[in-house]
């Protein structure tokens, strides 16, 4: 057991029709680690990320998440052991005011289970979540129908959901995308407390510089492949990985 | 300094009265409390003790109430299975089984009805929820599809096996004991659900299903086996839809085809949509306007249901928030013109 | 040849593409704007009707007559996309219940008028049959075949390569990149539905005369359209296809050999089976395709 890797991604690949959206992907993740999965659009990052936590069924290949082999689990039954996620498109349950759109995971199975949830408090655990996150906790924000957001609170409470489960592994799908620079600059240092906390990270970034801040090792896609890995100015040197990018932005600071 | 106004829009706003009375506390004066209090309790008050005066005002108009309770047990139900986001159109087929469990239990069974209708009720709807577990994956429009064509196949299984009494139906079963003792039975019926169901859909365990209707996706991730939460609310929809087939069964001692009719799947859908869905209080609004207009029209044969269905688009394309919360809001809030300035440029 | 086996192959075709083209215009409004349009079965009926009144009130020949009700219906179809659907587009629930609506209120509407005798026959157009396999099959039936087959590869031909089918294809599949290029969603659905429901009338102007023109055709031809494009998937041609073909072997066959009604009960067991099996169908992408976002 002990020598298990956290997370073990198995030869993954994933065809949809005749295009293969992932193809024979393995990485190894220690616990505690913070991993970011870059490569340009449509390079299969997010399938990636659906393969995991089981949103997508693989053609084949393997997923081990604390030395359990993942296979035939469903989506919900991997969030239960440990596994959290957010996407990337942000799609809030619109009709409910915000503090009842994370109410939701903290009176899922696994919050009750692992918080004790006394009945009655949640509404303040997910105020407090809230709060955590960045809104202000005097402002009528949280009361506000979810709908009414602007997107870089929705990114927020995409996260403050997947905290409100208490996971061991915390995937995040694009989390930087649409918020803007003090946004972000106000969300690092949550991101490293999460670390401090002894969870794992997995990223899916296209803000480069900004993920660098916060990963210890990168894993670069394209067309399903993955390309390079190690740490990430290791990673960026290669010459693979600056190919992929071509003329993006491809000088992350150093 | 002031414009004239370029025009004029709509603005509501809250009776100082609904302010007053929305807080218990600042309840000020009798006039408050009846404000509060009456719409609650009359309606309930004028059910509980129709069975007893009714009999005395006409007895015909007793078997209108009676089957627009039935009705409106089945819009119940519908409006719990379309706040998780389920839409019916197939009340008959939770009706259906409710019924034909029930005539099995007492004709085949020999249990009288004070068993059978509480079995039927319980074995019915889970018959139901698990006829209909392997498609609740299916959302939306697909869900709407399956669950019209099952009552109708129902129909034709009956009508080629011969099951069940085939085209006969199963006739000669033990009635009721009165006509007090019906009202009086789905009365509670009606009641009871509408406050259960209006409870659980304001709790915790509800905001699960308005979550499931805007994004599942969120909710699986959130943990949530989503298939288990929709069987369980199939589950509590079927029971008091198959109740109210168990209590027809016994109520015209007959059960057959009819209880699969395409009627027992629109009449409840349309008085949700009339009374407005969501609030349960909607769904026996409206089967309180649908079923003794029906009943007024029944000379005119199938032509009322050429009006129900032209109420049931007139209302969806309408009138969306249907009867009960447009009246409310007249009722919490009064409406004025307000004048429109045009914003002043500084000029 | 000859026996049951022959005529269980015969039989099965003739009602696999009965089942097709009851199916076929229902499949197509789905397929090209996401409007399940509940009012085909009503609309089907209607055509039955208006031509007959077209034959005995105008004393138009048949041909005309299906010819007249063909455009007629499809304009009733563009009619009902701009009063019922149009107002609440995009709320798909709502477009289920008004278009149900319309459909309920026009078949109830011809119930009460008293269009319920075996009065209302539409003629075969070649009387007579021939056999085939050393079954005797009449003519009308092997019509239904061949314009079963025609029609869905016309209506192929007109999704895939013609330039306004390839917009109408594209709209279903993405609204905002759509209007994006210049189609307008209204007008494409629009379309769509005056196509679906002029498909229902042809179908109905084949289908009508081996028997009588009774009101509750109205809700079987729903019903067998829900049953055909949900087993096979609902927006695949050939999903279409395998799927009316599982539906009328099936009915064939166990009318065959279990017992002559028995065949109806097999739509229930196959629906519920395949959609237990596979949700989307048995071609069905929709689920791949939005777990792909």
């Amino acid at each position: 057991m002990g020598s298990e890797p956290f997370l073990r991604v198995q030869n993954l690949t994933k065809a949809f029709g005749k295009v293969l959206a992932v193809m024979d992907v393995s990485f190894d993740l220690p616990r505690g680690h913070a991993l970011g999965v870059i490569g340009p659009n449509g390079s299969g990052k997010s399938t990636l990320i659906n393969l995991i936590t089981g949103f997508v069924r693989p053609t084949s290949g393997k997923v081990f998440f604390q030395g359990r082999d993942l296979a035939g689990l469903a989506p919900h039954q991997r969030v239960n052991l440990g596994m959290a996620r957010s996407f990337q498109m942000a799609r809030p349950f619109y009709n409910l005011p915000v503090y009842k759109n994370v109410v939701i995971p903290v009176s899922s199975p696994r919050s009750r289970k692992h918080m004790g949830g006394e009945f009655g408090d949640r509404d303040e655990a997910a105020i407090h979540l809230l709060e955590e996150v960045g809104f202000e906790r005097d402002s009528a924000v949280p009361f506000k129908k979810a709908g009414e957001l602007p997107h870089g609170y929705l990114k927020r409470l995409e996260l403050a959901r997947c905290l409100a489960l208490d996971p061991d592994l915390i995937i995040l799908d694009e989390l930087f995308s649409g918020m803007s620079m003090s946004e972000i600059a106000g969300i690092l240092p949550l991101l490293e407390k999460i670390k401090a906390a002894g969870k794992t990270l997995v990223m899916v970034e296209h803000r480069l510089r900004e993920l660098f801040r916060v990963v210890d090792s990168v894993i670069c896609l394209q067309f399903g492949e993955k390309i390079a890995a190690g740490p990430p100015q290791e990673v960026m040197a290669q010459k693979e990985v600056a190919e992929a990018y071509l003329g993006a932005e491809v000088t992350a600071d150093a | 300094m002031s414009r004239a106004p370029t025009g004029f829009r709509r603005e509501r706003i809250d009776r100082g009265i609904k302010v007053r009375s929305d807080d218990i506390f600042a309840l000020a004066s009798l006039r408050d409390l009846s404000y509060l209090i009456l719409p609650r309790a009359l309606p309930v008050a004028a059910l509980l003790l129709f069975p007893i005066v009714g009999r005395g005002i006409s007895p015909y108009w007793q078997t209108v109430v009676l089957s627009t309770l039935v009705i409106a047990l089945l819009a119940l139900s519908w409006d719990l299975l379309a706040s998780a986001g389920l839409v019916s159109l197939g009340q008959a087929f939770f009706f259906g089984l409710g019924g034909y469990t029930a005539g099995f239990l007492n004709s085949g069974l020999g249990l009288s009805p004070f068993l059978s209708i509480p079995l039927a009720t319980l074995l019915g709807a889970a018959l139901s929820t698990l006829l209909l577990f392997p498609l609740l994956r299916l959302r939306g429009i697909y869900f709407g599809m399956i669950t019209f064509a099952l009552p109708l196949l129902c129909m034709r299984v009956v009508e080629t096996t011969g099951l069940l009494g085939g085209t006969e139906g199963l006739s000669g079963l033990t009635p009721l004991p009165s006509r007090t003792v019906e009202l009086y039975v789905i009365t509670l019926a009606v009641l009871v659900t509408a406050f259960v169901f209006r409870r659980l859909s304001t709790s915790d365990w509800g905001l699960v299903y308005q979550a499931i209707r805007d994004n599942d996706r969120a909710v699986v991730a959130a943990g949530f086996d989503i298939q288990r939460r929709k069987a369980q609310v199939v589950f509590l929809a079927a029971l008091p839809a198959a109740f109210a087939g168990a209590f027809v069964t016994h109520r015209y001692q007959f059960v057959g085809m009819p209880a699969f009719a395409l009627d027992y799947s629109t009449m409840p859908l349309t008085a949700a949509v009339i009374g407005g869905p969501g609030s349960f209080l909607g769904a026996l609004v409206g089967a309180f306007l649908l079923v003794p207009l029906s009943e007024l029209m029944r000379e005119f044969g199938s032509l009322r249901v050429v009006v129900y269905s032209a109420m049931l688009l007139g209302f969806t394309i309408g009138l969306p928030e249907g009867l009960f919360r447009f009246a409310a809001r007249k009722y919490g809030q009064f409406e004025r013109l307000a004048p429109i300035e045009e914003p002043s440029h500084g000029k | 040849m000859g026996g049951l086996l022959a005529s269980t192959l015969v039989y099965g075709l003739v009602s696999s593409a009965t089942l097709l083209l009851t199916a076929l215009g229902f499949s197509l409004t789905f397929g090209l704007s996401g409007v399940a349009n509940f009012a085909h079965g009503g609309l089907y009926l209607l055509s039955g009707f208006t031509a007959w009144l077209l034959m005995t009130h105008l004393h138009l020949p048949f041909l005309a007559a299906a010819a007249a009700t063909v455009v007629l219906v499809g304009l009733v179809g563009a009619l009902v996309y701009r009063v019922v659907v149009m107002p609440v587009r995009g709320i798909h629930l709502a477009e289920v219940i008004s278009t149900f609506a319309v459909g309920v209120a026009i078949i109830e509407l011809f119930r009460w008028l008293g269009f319920t005798t075996y009065d209302y026959v539409l003629p075969v157009l070649v009387e007579d049959g021939i056999d085939v396999l050393g079954v005797t099959v009449d003519w009308q039936r092997l019509i239904i075949v061949a314009v079963a087959l025609v029609l869905t590869l016309a209506l192929w031909a007109f999704t895939h390569w013609t330039k306004i089918g390839l917009a109408l294809r594209g709209m279903s599949q993405d609204e905002y990149t759509a209007l994006s290029v210049g189609i307008e969603s209204d007008w494409a659905a629009m379309l769509s539905l005056a196509l679906g429901a002029g498909l229902s009338a042809v179908a109905a102007m084949v289908l009508f005369p081996l028997g009588i023109i009774s009101i509750n055709s109205g809700y079987d031809a729903l019903l067998v359209a829900l049953a055909v494009t949900v087993l096979g998937g609902l927006e695949s041609t050939a999903g279409m296809i395998i799927g009316s073909l599982v539906l009328g072997f099936a009915v064939t066959l166990t009318g065959n050999y279990v017992g002559p009604r028995w065949g109806e009960v097999v739509y229930l067991g196959a629906i519920v089976v395949v959609l237990a099996v596979r949700p989307s169908g048995l071609l069905g992408k929709s689920k791949e395709l939005e777990e792909r976002v």
